[in-house]
C-alpha cells in the first residue's frame, strides 16, 4: 500500500446521496480474481450506455472535471461489502473521496488500499460543490497529518476524523496484516484462555 | 455492571487491545465464498503464510453459480474460473469446501445456520455484507471486505473499534398476512437506509420473540440495509431447538453444556443502549419498496409519498425515475413482470412453504416469469420431500437449483430493462438485478400473491 501524506488536486463532484456499491462497481464485473483493472466499470451503467457509448451526462464523461478527489452525497458506499469498490475507486485514479457520510464497511475498505474517506459537516460538502460549480479548476488540500481539508480559493477549511492507528498506516503505507501478525504470540494466548 | 448482549460476547472475544480504542476481535466462524476471497488467498501467497486456523473457516459457492445444470461445468468462462478458484485455494490451504454438486451447498447464509457451523456467543464473518444474518442466533456477525477476510486467513482476528448499541423492540402482535419481511421493510423505512449506522442493533420484544428462527434471521439479514454494522437476537429456547441435531453442533452432554451458555446471553435489565427505538406490530402492513434503496418502502394500501424533507430532491426524483414511478401513486394494482423468490432473505425452507401455500392450486399470470431459487441443497432437497417443487411448477414457476441467482444477477438470472420484479431479496439497488431493472421489495407472500394476480396485490385482501 502506498503512504499519503498529503494532496493538492481538483475535484469531481458527484452529488446523489446514498451512492451504493453496486452502483460504483456492478456485481457482473465482480468475476476478476486479482485486484487490478477495475477502474475501467468504475460507475460502469451510469458511465456507459448498455452499447458502451460514454454517456455525456455522466460526471466523469465531462472532460472540465478531473482530479484525484472524489466529492459526493451522504451515505457514500452503503450496500454490498465488496472491497472491489475501493479498488475500482482506487484504479480509476481517486486517492480521497469527500462526503458528509460514510457507510462503515466502505469506510474501512477504503482505509485499507490507500483511498482516504474524508468526512466533512453537511454545509462544508456544499461549500466545496459551490467551489467547484463556480470554478471546476478549483483546487483542494488534504492534509492527513492535521486532518485538514482545505478550499484553496476561499481558504475554508474543515478537520476529518481518523483513528490514530489508521493514520498511521496510511502515513507509512503499513498494513493490518503485518500489525496482526506480529501479535500471534497474544492471540495464541488468547485461545489457550479462552479453551476453558 | 449490566451488559448488552452485544457487550457479553465481544468482551468475551478481544484477543488484545490498541491504543486508541481498537480491539483484536478474536473470530470464531469464518465463511468465505468465491466472489471476494481469491485475492485474499493470493495475498496468503505473496506473504508466504498459511491459513492460521483452517478448521475455523467453511466455503461454498453461492454466488456466481448457475440454477440451472449444476452438474454440468459451468457455461461462463469468467464465472466458471472464479469458482474453480475457490475449489484450489481450499484444497492448497485446507479449509472445508461446500462446493457445487455437494449435498450442503447453499447460499453462505442459509448454510451456516443449517449445518449448526453457527452458534449463540460466537463471532462470525464472512466477505458479505448479509453475515447480519447469522445474528439471529445471538452471536456478532458481520461483512468485512476482502482485506479483512485476507487478515482472518492469516490471524484469525480483525481490527475493530466497538460500534455503538441500539436496540429496537416490536411489540404487539402482527396482523395476519404480515410476515417478518414487513416487519423489517418498515423498521428500515421509519428508520431510512443509514438509520443504524455505526450501531449494532439487538431486536427486542414480543413480536420479535414470537418469530421462528427462520423469520429472525430474515430480520438480522437486512440490518445491513440501515447501514448497520450487524443485528443480533438473544437467543432462546428456539435458538436451542433449532440447534439440536445439526450437523456441527456439540452432541449429547456437550450440547446441554453448551445450551446452558447459551442461556446466559441476553441484555441484563438496565443495560445501556446507545439509541432505542420502539414499534407495535399492530401498525405494520404488508410492505413492498418503490424505490432505489431498501428505505423507501411503504405499506401496501399507501401512496408514494413526495420527496423528504431532510436529504436532496434531487437523488429522490431520480430514484423514483429510474422506477418509472411518481409521487401519489399507489402501489397495489401496478402490473409486474418478474417474481423472484430466493436469496439469503427468504429462501428457507418456511418461506418456501408460505409461497407454496398460497399458489397451490393457483396459476401465475401468463404476463409474468416466476422463479423460486431455495436457498441450500438441503432446503431444496426438503422442499422436494414436502412436494413444494411440485405445486410451484404445478403454478407455473421455475423452480431452480440453489444460489444467489437473481438477487445480484452475477449469473445469467437477470431481470431485464425496465421490468418490475417483486423479489424477496434485500436490494432495490439500481441494476442490482440487471442493468436497467426494477426491483420492488417484498415478502414472499406478497411475491407469491404478485405473481399469481400479475400485479402487486394487498395480500390481505385474499386471507
Ligand atoms: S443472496 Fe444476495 S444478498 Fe444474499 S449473499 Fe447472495 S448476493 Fe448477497
Amino acid at each position: 500500500m502506498g503512504k499519503f501524506k498529503k494532496l493538492q488536486s481538483t475535484a469531481v463532484p458527484l452529488p446523489i446521496e446514498e451512492v451504493d456499491t453496486d452502483q460504483i462497481i456492478p456485481a457482473r464485473f465482480l468475476k476478476a480474481t486479482t485486484r487490478e483493472g477495475f477502474g475501467d466499470n468504475l460507475f460502469r451503467d451510469w458511465r456507459y450506455e448498455p452499447d458502451g457509448t460514454p454517456r455525456a451526462d455522466f460526471i466523469l464523461n465531462n472532460p472540465i472535471y478531473g482530479g484525484q478527489i472524489l466529492v459526493t452525497g451522504r451515505n457514500f458506499g452503503c450496500g454490498s461489502s465488496r472491497e472491489h469498490a475501493a479498488w475500482a475507486l482506487h484504479d480509476y485514479g481517486f486517492r480521497v473521496v469527500v462526503s458528509s457520510f460514510f457507510a462503515d464497511i466502505f469506510r474501512g475498505n477504503a482505509l485499507n488500499n490507500g483511498l482516504l474517506p474524508v468526512q466533512v459537516p453537511e454545509s462544508f460538502l456544499q461549500d466545496i460543490f459551490s467551489a467547484i460549480e463556480a470554478d471546476p479548476g478549483a483546487s483542494f488540500l488534504v492534509d492527513l497529518e492535521d486532518q485538514r481539508f482545505t478550499i484553496q480559493a476561499t481558504g475554508q477549511s474543515a478537520g476529518f476524523e481518523i483513528g490514530p492507528y489508521k493514520k498511521l498506516c496510511l502515513l507509512n503505507g503499513y498494513d493490518d496484516i503485518d500489525f496482526l501478525l506480529s501479535l500471534r504470540k497474544e492471540i495464541e494466548a488468547f485461545e489457550e484462555r479462552s479453551r476453558v | 455492571m449490566e451488559k448488552t448482549l452485544f457487550d457479553k460476547i465481544w468482551d468475551a472475544h478481544v484477543a488484545h487491545q490498541v491504543e486508541g480504542g481498537t480491539d483484536v476481535l478474536y473470530i470464531d466462524r469464518h465463511f468465505i465464498h468465491e466472489v471476494t476471497s481469491p485475492q485474499a488467498f493470493d495475498g496468503l501467497r505473496r506473504r508466504g503464510i498459511p491459513v492460521f486456523r483452517p478448521d475455523r473457516t467453511a466455503a461454498t459457492a453461492d454466488h456466481n453459480v448457475p440454477t440451472r445444470n449444476q452438474h454440468l461445468p459451468i457455461q461462463e468462462a469468467l464465472s466458471r474460473f472464479q469458482v474453480d478458484k475457490l475449489t484450489e485455494n481450499c484444497r492448497e490451504f485446507g479449509i472445508r469446501l461446500y462446493g457445487l454438486g455437494h449435498p450442503y451447498q447453499g447460499i453462505v447464509h442459509v448454510i451456516g445456520p443449517e449445518l449448526g457451523l453457527t452458534q449463540p456467543g460466537m463471532t462470525i464473518v464472512c466477505g458479505d455484507s448479509h453475515t447480519s444474518t447469522h445474528g439471529a442466533f445471538g452471536c456478532i456477525a458481520f461483512g468485512i471486505g476482502t482485506s479483512q477476510v485476507e487478515q482472518v486467513l492469516a490471524t484469525q482476528c480483525l481490527l475493530q473499534s466497538k460500534p455503538r448499541r441500539m436496540r429496537i423492540t416490536v411489540d404487539g402482535e402482527l396482523q395476519p398476512g404480515v410476515l417478518s419481511k414487513d416487519i423489517i421493510l418498515y423498521i428500515i423505512s421509519r428508520l431510512s437506509a443509514s438509520g443504524g449506522t455505526g450501531h449494532f442493533i439487538e431486536y427486542a420484544g414480543s413480536a420479535i420473540r414470537a418469530l421462528s428462527m427462520e423469520a429472525r434471521m430474515t430480520i438480522c439479514n437486512m440490518s445491513i440495509e440501515m447501514g448497520a454494522r450487524g443485528g443480533l437476537i438473544a437467543p432462546d429456547e428456539k435458538a436451542v431447538e433449532y440447534l439440536r441435531g445439526r450437523e456441527f453442533a456439540p452432541r449429547g452432554a456437550d450440547f446441554e453444556k453448551a445450551a446452558a451458555y447459551w442461556r446466559t446471553l441476553y441484555s441484563d435489565a438496565g443495560a445501556r443502549f446507545d439509541t432505542e427505538h420502539h414499534f407495535r406490530a399492530e401498525d405494520i402492513e404488508p410492505m413492498a419498496t418503490y424505490g432505489t434503496n431498501p428505505g423507501m418502502g411503504i405499506g401496501i394500501s399507501q401512496a408514494i409519498p413526495g420527496p423528504p424533507a431532510k436529504g436532496n430532491g434531487r437523488t429522490f426524483n431520480k430514484s423514483l425515475e429510474y422506477m418509472g414511478l411518481r409521487p401519489g401513486q399507489k402501489l397495489a394494482g401496478l402490473p409486474i413482470q418478474y417474481v423472484f423468490i430466493g436469496s439469503c432473505t427468504n429462501s428457507r425452507i418456511e418461506d418456501l412453504r408460505i409461497a407454496a401455500a398460497f399458489v397451490k392450486g393457483k396459476k401465475k399470470a401468463d404476463s409474468v416469469y416466476a422463479m423460486v431459487v431455495p436457498g441450500s441443497k438441503q432446503v431444496e432437497k426438503q422442499a422436494e420431500a414436502e412436494g413444494l417443487d411440485r405445486i410451484f411448477r404445478e403454478a407455473g414457476f421455475d423452480f431452480r437449483e440453489p444460489g444467489c441467482s437473481a438477487c445480484l444477477g452475477m449469473n445469467e438470472d437477470k431481470v431485464p430493462i425496465g421490468a418490475y420484479c417483486v423479489s424477496t431479496s434485500n436490494r432495490n439497488f439500481e441494476g442490482r438485478q440487471g442493468p436497467g431493472a426494477r426491483t420492488i421489495l417484498a415478502s414472499p407472500l406478497m411475491a407469491a400473491a404478485a405473481a399469481v394476480a400479475g400485479r402487486l396485490v394487498d395480500v390481505r385482501e385474499g386471507l
